[in-house]
């Protein structure tokens, strides 16, 4: 096969806890310098910190990755939130470095990290074009070449002088897409770009990638999106916690993920108010997932319906509260969101929400939860967010709208839903010879 | 494409944990040319968007503190002004001085500013400190044009001299790159630094012969104002441009070795961190 385009020896990166939310405030060296004036000293200051005496707690978000792509492989890469994608794509892409081991990159590296940096929300269309253009590396005569093609691609054509401020989140990203795919380094890297816009606009992306790919370019897809992964890529590799687990064709490494990397989850406890996530704003404590009148442990079958429980402190009094909850089934796909508004003073707060039986598929789903303080309008900060907070099984069951049907069901959800069938006369129209072979 | 083609025809990157050697970017800062004039030409772009002088304000601002000034200090006061008419004298530190704090302060702020897109994409970060400080070029040009009606309705006529102008302009751009270097990178770790800019900045002008000549200093000591390198370079402008002082001297050999000081270690602090600002930013 090709030559290699990308080896990985034994790459590792090590975060410390919280390192990559949290900024130090100069009061904090400060005092350090106060209690250790000597070990600031040797150290530095504001040296990267590296071994702290006190213990600080680490977090391997990559291990010992050993990996090598082959010039015009499309690896697909999936896994669990925080198994290490992201962070294995931006040290390849040389954003940040590795604490350990040794990458060897063949080729220019053009990254869609996340569609739209680096937009300028004030500045035309035409204008962004350039600018995003040179930050993902374009030369201005590359991007002067393309230009048409981009503008057509991202049907903005009509607003390619409106301030990008005023476009819809649709032109947003199609526009962002637009520049991002006509990058014509020979290594891409994709990161669930693919998530967003609406449905025939993720097929024209799925289709560009579907191009690049054949032009023998080598591609990294991340996703969560287990269909995308298995009809774009050559081989996939899956990541947990930090270790690559799962290696080889898309078809077995997505299906596998499925059935072993995603250990169901239908209750999880915060006993510890001053450990659990959130901030001084909030304080999450439990979130189950259990049929209507039964135990978290209890099976959910197509037809139960079941609740979802969610129980946290509330620390500051005056501030609302909106919870953002999602569920998303196996394939990625997002099958419906759901909002509640809690506006009680502070205190433990349980919020539930009842789904109805006869709506999901069977099939393991997951249930994303957001929790923002203050009005829709407000800017909404971002207090609490879990992708995977809560997976659960659906488990088949015999219904009647499988009428005699016992094979897969396929489909995102599965209503139970109102057939009539009547019988509206007897026989066909008597005077009609046309109707002659008609089956009675 | 053919493998052998393949390899024979694209670059090689390797990538380790962080380099003890400690070399300046030359080759990788070239390449990136038109992202440095992109990001420049984006900040000067946003920066007057819905203002209604726009440029204008760059104008504005050196002006009205100039004037505030001369009839404060100049007329009121009566502080010398080496034998030009006080507002001159004042417009002409002022215009200087602008260029070097604005610079300064948006190149400390330029990358926590951009912390998206050090998140998301590699370049030299070096580019956006730099393109920070050459959009403060521009506002000053804009600023520099009034100074020639300004001069001209003083009946002054700018000597030989005015061809050393570039060279102090250079000065200042260096001085406020090199601090702004050290300030970028201190405040990707630590966001006091955002609340310290504006101060020392009003700190620094104080201690800047710009309200006052810098003849206020007594002799023995004049050169070594010069450790102030901002000295040397108001000092220049004035004596590029109105002929008034003396040459530059021991005064400017100072503020130029102070100059190279600050932008050295500037730089070296900078690479120093710059593998962990995509980690803590």
């Amino acid at each position: 096969m090709g030559t290699s385009a990308i080896r990985c020896e034994g790459i590792g990166k090590r975060y410390r806890m919280g390192q990559r939310q949290r900024y130090r405030a100069l009061r904090d060296t400060i005092a350090d310098m106060l209690r250790a004036p000597l070990r600031l000293f040797r150290s530095g200051l504001g040296a990267p910190a590296t071994g702290d005496p006190r213990g600080a707690e680490f977090l391997w978000a990559l291990k010992d990755v050993s990996l090598e792509i082959r010039q015009g492989e499309v690896l697909g890469i999936i896994g669990r939130n925080g198994a290490g994608k992201s962070t294995l794509l931006k040290i390849l892409s040389r954003i940040t470095k590795p604490t350990e081991g040794q990458a060897e990159i063949h080729g220019r590296v053009g990254a869609l990290l996340e569609v739209g940096t680096g937009f300028h929300p004030e500045l035309t269309g035409r204008e962004n074009i350039y600018l995003n253009g040179a930050i993902l590396g374009m030369t201005r005569r590359e991007i002067e070449r393309k230009f048409d093609e981009i503008v057509e691609f991202s049907e903005c054509g009509r607003f390619l002088d409106t301030p990008v401020k005023h476009y819809s989140s649709g032109m947003y990203m199609r526009l962002a897409f637009a520049v991002a795919a006509h990058l014509e380094t020979e290594i891409l890297f994709v990161d669930e770009v693919l998530a967003v816009g609406d449905a025939a606009f993720q097929k024209k992306c799925l289709g560009k990638m579907d191009d690049v790919a054949h032009q023998g370019r080598t591609v990294l897809f991340v996703s969560h999106n287990m269909v995308a992964v298995d009809s774009l890529c050559t081989r996939a590799i899956c990541l947990h916690e930090g270790k690559v687990v799962l290696e080889g064709p898309p078809s077995v490494v997505t299906s596998r993920y499925l059935q072993n990397w995603i250990p169901a989850a239908t209750e999880v406890l915060y006993e510890d108010i001053a450990s659990a996530p959130g901030n001084e704003m909030i304080r999450f404590r439990r979130a189950c997932v259990r049929p209507l009148n039964g135990a978290p442990s209890d099976l959910i079958t197509v037809r139960t319906p079941f609740v979802v429980e969610f129980e946290y402190w509330k620390l500051a009094a005056h501030a609302g509260l909106l919870l953002d909850m999602a569920l998303f089934n196996e394939h990625g796909v997002h099958v419906f969101s759901t909002l509640e508004r809690a506006d009680f003073p502070g205190g433990l707060l349980r919020s539930s929400v009842v789904v109805p039986g006869d709506l999901l598929n069977n099939g393991t789903h997951r249930i994303e939860l957001a929790i923002y303080v203050g009005g829709l309008m407000a800017g909404l900060p971002l207090v609490f967010h879990s992708e995977d907070l809560l997976v659960f099984e659906v488990h088949d069951a015999t219904s009647r709208l499988r009428a005699l049907y016992h094979g897969p069901w396929t489909g995102a959800i599965r209503p139970s839903l109102e057939w009539k069938t009547e019988r509206l006369d007897c026989f066909p129209p008597s005077e009609g010879s046309v109707v002659s072979g008609a089956k009675t | 494409m053919d493998p052998k083609t393949y390899a024979a025809a694209v670059p090689v990157f390797v990538i380790r944990g962080s380099d003890s050697s400690w070399n300046f970017p030359f080759r990788e800062l070239w390449q990136y040319r038109e992202l440095l004039y992109f990001l420049t030409w984006r900040d000067i772009k946003v920066r007057y968007k819905q203002t209604i002088l726009g440029l204008a304000w760059a104008v504005v601002q050196p002006l009205f503190i100039a004037l505030t000034l001369s009839l404060f200090l100049g007329h009121l006061a009566k502080v010398p002004s080496g034998g030009v008419p006080y507002p001159v004298f004042a417009y002409t530190g002022m215009v200087a001085w602008q260029l070097f704090a604005f610079a300064l302060t948006e190149a400390s702020n330029s990358l926590v500013a951009n912390d998206r897109l050090i998140t998301k994409v590699y370049f030299p970060r070096l580019v956006v400190p730099l393109s920070a400080v050459a959009a403060g070029l521009v506002d000053f040009l804009v600023a520099f044009f009034l100074l020639i009606p300004f001069l001209a309705y003083y009946g002054i006529v700018p000597g030989a001299t005015i061809l050393t102008l570039p060279f102090f302009v250079l000065l200042a751009v260096l001085i406020a790159l090199g601090a702004g270097l050290w300030l970028s990178a201190l405040n990707v770790q630590y966001r006091d630094v955002r609340y310290t800019v504006g101060f020392l900045v009003q700190l620094w002008f104080l201690a800047t012969p710009v309200a006052y000549p810098s003849s206020v200093v007594p002799e023995p000591w004049r050169a070594w104002y010069g450790l102030n390198p901002m000295v040397g370079v108001i000092e220049g402008f004035r004596w590029a441009l109105l002929g008034a002082g003396e040459a530059p001297g021991h005064l400017l050999a100072v503020s130029v070795a102070a100059t190279a000081v600050i932008l050295a270690s500037g730089l070296y602090y900078f690479r120093r961190m710059e593998d962990t600002f995509a980690d803590v930013i």
